[in-house]
């Protein structure tokens, strides 16, 4: 079947099964291959996107559900929150592998754009559905700190 | 020294750098420049850039490049060891571009392990830093011999400062990018010695607090090629249906409903499964779950089921008649015990533990009649030419391989099963490239996992409580039996990798230790610091377990066994110090623990609590002091020891696998539990050199102290209630603590 569907502000038509994850759609048909995979289950959180602006797993979004939305993805997250996460994972040298990071931005920059000051506890909620095997974790929290930080100071 | 300048010899002719080897389309390659665009390091040599060796390239705008030899997986190597090409060059880091090693074990393997491009154990940094330091002094020679012509002055009047050579009394001087462009050089090349290397006071970058990772900005946008990322021309996709007992065969294949899916090109049938290939990774997904096929039933591994197995592991490991295979002897231990006062005796295991790499085994292969090109994020470059070689029936040297970036690596991609799995069905459909990716519940269920073992520890004190002897028996299968069968027989039926770790540096006048090999077939690996990340658990454990028997404190135990070890206990006293170990906590116990594993010294200290009602432990804190000898990337060996002090902490409480009649229960991150955030402990370190030692190994030196360190402080807390089997689930805290 043909799906239109809005990526990163494009609109691109698709022809695929409507139960295809939206995952496979991203970085096979659009050759979008920063959104991850990790687990297939919506459990590890490394295909991370955006869907209406919620931080939704895409390894487990049909295509025919997603074609109702706009997708946002790691190659075109904008904004202040997005710039100031980006800013503090750099500063901080948060990756290693780097293979979860994409998921843990898109998770990041949602948290922000909902929480101006996030508590550690509001972090781990937040952020605890996503996985990183190099445990970057205590490195996640400090940089999404720094950037809520220097967003209430450009504020 | 060794006669390490390899490179000098294939050098020499100033225009015989022709760099075809780079592997130009995939090939990793990132800018220590931030705003470099990805990839654009990979742009063949132009006409004029000069090559004077097989690492070094320097373009007429004066861009190095220079080569990682090593691969990155998260250990931060792409950067570490080109920035000791760069500190020895003399060159402007912020000018230089890191180039992935193409496949040329001749030219790049590692001189300090076997010479083979394998990635792993700690040992890139260990093994190359000679070699490369000394390729940069050389290149530093000869760019100061070029410099010399042209100004026409000796070369004794030159200096260097970053990318530039001076010649002070004239005020005169030359970037490196004129140099490379115009000079005429003196045949023979100069060839450099240790004592053209600089000296430690002297250096720019080694130990620097500024230096970044150059991997990091492709990693925030997306832009990072892993070998999942691959993406070439007509490419098709493929996945393995795997038997569900290692080395069963499929006897019947019914594919009548997987063909019929859209999208299904070929089915392969493959020795050890069956092969799908298609057009999406979503129909190849779904024709595999279509498959019919039965399964051969004599596969020896359908007895393995890990806990029964484990319990007869420790009783082999209690059973001191039965001999094993002597891996250090040192006196007499067993009659030194045999006349002890005290004797202490106790056992020691772990479960299997899974690698589950965030990405996922996969990699992509082209097939064109005998040669081959494989992309793929392998530890093994070597090993990945020799395996794709053989199921082509062609030779290594026709195969080549283009390194990703690896997402994840713990030894798990020093394997060649999803290169086999590529190599295969590139095979069927020649001509195509192929990309296989496995799913999780593949990856998990299909690991190498760490060995599972029970290890039987037992030591003698005299009157005063000085230890007289020290015997330590290791019961798991092997590794290196079933990896590198010449190194096992090698050494006798010993295999040095399963018991790493248990050679420690505590002084003993009596010390045994035995390899008892269990040959159950089931395929195991390396992991994650492999055998130190379990022995170490022992002898930490028992290392307390006497001091609490001395009625004395561990710390000073530890400092009292190390009395001639300056950097030991050094790492000790500092971590002391940071924990106020001498201070008590309300409801939370200190645990500490040490490892001079890797050519570094760690130690830890964790404070930790506990619920009695569920058994749940909570570590709250985890202090580290790590002494790597020399320290090239502070920020990152921080880094490094909070990957495996979190690691640590998820291994010791919730990681484990557990097979039954062959059959891996766990598939996925909801049956396979890891450490999340939330569970994540508060992390201090200290980073601790000693100026003018050996360069030590950082990627795995920070798992081992953290288990004991937590068992440590589990048993300070409640009285001596001692863990002794890994992971500490509440079942198992809760049964200790009934005891």
């Amino acid at each position: 079947m043909s799906y239109a569907i809005s990526v990163n502000g494009q609109v691109h038509h698709v022809e695929d099964d409507g139960q295809t994850p939206l995952l496979w759609v991203l970085r096979d048909t659009l050759k979008l291959t920063g959104t991850k995979y990790g687990c297939g289950v919506a459990q590890c959180g490394a295909c991370t996107v955006h869907v209406d602006g919620t931080p939704t797993r895409s390894c487990t979004l049909p295509l025919e559900v997603a074609a109702s939305a706009r997708i946002t993805t790691i190659e075109s997250i904008e904004g202040v929150e997005a710039q100031a996460i980006r800013g503090a994972w750099v500063a901080r040298d948060v990756p290693q592998c780097g293979f979860c990071q994409s998921g843990q931005i898109m998770s990041a920059v949602a948290l922000l754009r909902t929480l101006k000051t996030p508590t550690d506890r509001d972090i781990d909620v937040a952020m605890s559905g996503n996985i990183c095997r190099c445990a970057t974790y205590n490195r996640i929290r400090a940089a999404i700190h720094d950037a809520a930080a220097q967003l209430g100071t450009a504020r | 020294m060794t006669p390490i300048l390899q490179p000098q010899s294939r050098v020499l002719s100033r225009r015989s750098f022709l760099v075809t080897t780079g592997g130009l389309g995939i090939a990793v390659a990132f800018g220590s420049v931030p705003d470099l665009a990805s990839g654009a390091a990979m742009a063949p040599a132009a006409e004029g850039d000069f090559r004077p060796n097989a690492w070094i390239t320097i373009g007429v705008d004066g861009t190095v490049s220079i080569i990682s030899p090593a691969v990155e997986m998260g250990q931060g190597i792409t950067t570490t060891l080109p920035l000791l090409v760069a500190e020895e060059l003399d060159a402007d880091w912020s000018r230089v571009r890191v180039v992935q090693a193409p496949s040329d074990a001749e030219t790049y393997g590692n001189p300090g392990f076997y010479g083979i491009q394998l990635t792993g154990g700690s040992e890139s940094t260990r093994g190359y830093n000679a070699l490369l330091r000394m390729t940069g002094a050389q290149t530093r020679l000869i760019l100061l011999a070029g410099a010399a012509g042209m100004l026409n002055v000796p070369v004794s009047e030159l200096e260097t400062e970053p990318h530039r050579v001076l010649h002070p009394s004239s005020g005169r001087s030359l970037d490196y990018g004129e140099i490379a462009a115009r000079a005429v050089l003196p045949d023979p090349l100069p060839q450099a010695t240790e004592a053209d290397l600089k000296q430690s006071h002297r250096w720019r970058y080694i130990g620097s607090r500024t230096i970044q990772r150059i991997d990091v900005p492709s990693k925030v946008n997306g832009t990072a090629v892993f070998g999942i990322d691959v993406q070439l021309p007509d490419m098709l996709y493929g996945a393995v249906l795997r038997a569900p007992v290692q080395d069963e065969r499929p006897e019947t294949i019914d594919d009548a409903e997987a063909r019929d899916v859209p999208g299904i090109t070929h089915i392969v049938p493959l020795s050890y499964g069956v092969g799908i290939v298609g057009e999406t990774v979503e129909a190849t997904r779904r024709a595999k779950d279509l498959l019919n096929v039965t399964w051969s039933t004599t596969s020896r591994v359908r007895n393995y089921s890990s806990q029964r197995l484990l319990d007869e592991y420790r009783a082999v490991g209690r059973d001191l008649g039965q001999q094993g295979v002597p891996a250090h002897t040192k006196g007499d231990a067993e009659a030194a015990i045999a006349g002890a006062t005290t004797v202490i005796e106790a056992d020691y295991m772990s479960d299997h533990v899974a690698h589950a790499t965030m990405e996922p085994m996969n990699a992509t292969a082209l097939v064109t009649g005998d040669r081959v090109e494989i992309w793929a994020p392998t530890q093994g470059p070597t090993g990945t030419q020799g395996f794709a070689a053989e199921v082509v029936g062609t030779t290594p040297d026709k195969v080549k391989v283009n390194t990703t970036l690896l997402g994840g690596g713990f030894g798990r991609k020093a394997e060649a099963d999803f290169i086999i799995d590529a190599v295969s069905l590139a095979k069927a459909v020649e001509g195509r490239p192929v990309k296989v990716i496995w799913s999780r519940e593949d990856d998990v269920r299909h690991d190498k996992f760490r060995p599972l073992e029970a290890q039987h520890v037992k030591v003698g004190l005299d009157a005063e409580g000085n230890i007289v002897g020290w015997r330590h028996r290791i019961v798991a299968d092997s590794i290196f039996a079933r990896t590198l069968p010449p190194v096992f027989e090698e050494a006798g039926g010993h295999d040095d990798v399963v018991t790493e770790g248990a050679k420690f540096n505590y002084t003993v006048p009596a010390h045994q230790i035995e390899y008892l090999r269990q040959d159950n077939g089931l395929a195991i690996g390396f992991w994650f610091a492999v055998g130190v990340g379990y022995t170490r658990f022992a002898i930490e454990c028992v290392v307390d377990e006497i001091a609490a028997a001395r009625g004395i404190d561990p710390v000073a135990l530890r400092l009292e066994l190390l009395k001639d070890q300056p950097r030991a206990r050094k790492v000790i006293e500092t971590v002391a110090r940071m924990a106020e170990w001498d201070r008590a906590r309300d409801g939370r116990g200190l645990g500490v623990a040490y490892s001079d594993a890797f050519g570094s010294h760690c130690a830890q200290v964790a404070e930790v609590s506990l619920n009695r009602d569920t058994g749940a432990i909570r570590v709250h804190k985890v202090w580290c002091a790590i002494d790597p000898g020399v320290a090239i990337q502070p920020l990152h060996i921080e880094a490094m020891m909070m990957t495996g002090i979190t690691n640590g902490t998820g291994h010791a409480l919730f990681e484990q696998i557990n097979v039954i009649d062959g059959e891996v229960q766990e598939s996925n991150f909801d049956t396979y539990r890891v450490i999340r955030m939330s569970e994540a402990p508060e992390i201090e370190v200290a980073v601790v050199p000693t100026p003018g030692s050996p360069f030590g190994g950082i990627g795995q030196a920070g798992l081992p102290p953290t288990g004991p360190a937590i068992a440590n402080a589990v048993a300070r807390l409640t009285g001596g209630v001692r863990l002794r089997h890994y992971p500490f689930t509440p079942e198992r805290v809760k049964a200790a603590l009934d005891i």
